[in-house]
């Protein structure tokens, strides 16, 4: 992939992240304070945040799955995310539910939070190296069960 | 009804739900952005274990898949800082800093670093990309860790600790 890359890829991924940082610092979502409050069931508007961002990426995931042949910038034909559903899958959800419920923060908005001068996030963002790494020592003394998931995690 | 459909509004959307909706359109604007530009759709979560692959010998962070893609992940969310920080100083000057407690952050975080890698994508990934691409797999992942956090949340707040 990397030898048809476009030599604007770096810039393309450089504004595809500044709108995303802005767009979650618009929408509070940076401020674990107001997550907590949706999942506290308070104020419910988040459910706007995912759904707002759903419906514009899934025009575009369905226009380019459906429409169009291989990107511009690196030659990747274009596919739906559709990831292999096992175990993992589940007790994944369940750790990353209690995680998010306890600190209210996800990994995209724990790196918009820092670029709104949250510094306490790093709390967080060094819990979120530790915990993926921790889950890849662990699972590194586990190879038999590795092989089936390995293909598809991203 | 015109009254009562305005109380569950303002009920259930105490801040409005203006600023909630332009924030989660831009959103998918930047996955949409990187998408059609570059046919990867783009998680958050991924940057955590490519990232290790600078510092860890371990296997499972050198895989070629993740070596390729690291630099242009650590990219990817120094811009979402830069982009948040635009906001932060720029639209609404000022610094923010949360209340909520350190142990919450660090315990929280070690459990979302855990479960975004096990179970394959976070709120980006599964949450907005995979329910845009209709995948079976990401409405399981998101129905699970939406009603998890929410039971969390509940019980941590029943148990008086706040914020």
């Amino acid at each position: 992939m990397s030898t048809s890359r476009h030599p604007l890829f770096t810039a393309l991924i450089v504004v595809a992240g500044l709108i995303q940082g802005f767009g979650l610092a618009y929408s509070q979502m940076a401020r674990p304070e107001v997550v907590l409050n949706f999942l506290q069931l308070e104020d419910l508007g988040l459910l706007f945040v995912m759904g707002g961002a759903a419906l514009v990426a899934g025009i575009a995931i369905q226009i380019g799955s459906r429409l169009l042949e291989t990107a511009p910038f690196t030659g990747t034909r274009y596919q739906r995310r559709e990831k292999s559903f096992d175990r993992n899958v589940i007790v994944g959800g369940l750790v990353f539910g209690v995680g998010w419920g306890l600190s209210g923060i996800c990994p995209g908005a724990g790196y918009a939070s820092l670029g709104i001068g949250n510094y306490k996030i790093l709390w967080a963002i060094a819990g979120m190296f530790i915990g993926a790494y921790a889950q890849g020592y662990w699972r590194a003394l586990r190879p038999a069960t590795e092989s089936m998931t390995d293909a598809t995690s991203n | 009804m015109d009254t009562m459909l305005l109380s569950i509004a303002t009920e259930s959307f105490p801040r409005g739900i203006t600023h909630y909706l332009v924030g989660g359109l831009f959103v998918g604007l930047s996955i949409a952005v990187f998408y059609l530009g570059t046919g990867i759709i783009a998680g958050n979560s991924t940057f955590l274990e490519t990232t290790l692959s600078y510092v860890s010998d371990l296997p499972r962070f050198q895989r070629k898949k993740y070596v390729d893609s690291r630099d242009w992940r650590v990219v990817f969310a120094l811009s979402i800082v830069a982009g948040a920080a635009l906001y932060g100083l720029v639209l609404t000057p000022g610094i923010f800093v949360t209340d909520v407690q350190w142990w919450r952050l660090l315990g929280g975080g070690v459990l979302v670093g855990v479960g975004t890698r096990l179970g394959k994508g976070c709120t980006a990934g599964h949450g907005v990309s995979g329910i845009a691409s209709l995948s079976r797999t990401s409405f399981v992942n998101v129905g699970l860790f939406v009603g998890v956090a929410i039971v969390t949340a509940l019980a941590v707040a029943a148990l008086g600790v706040n914020p």
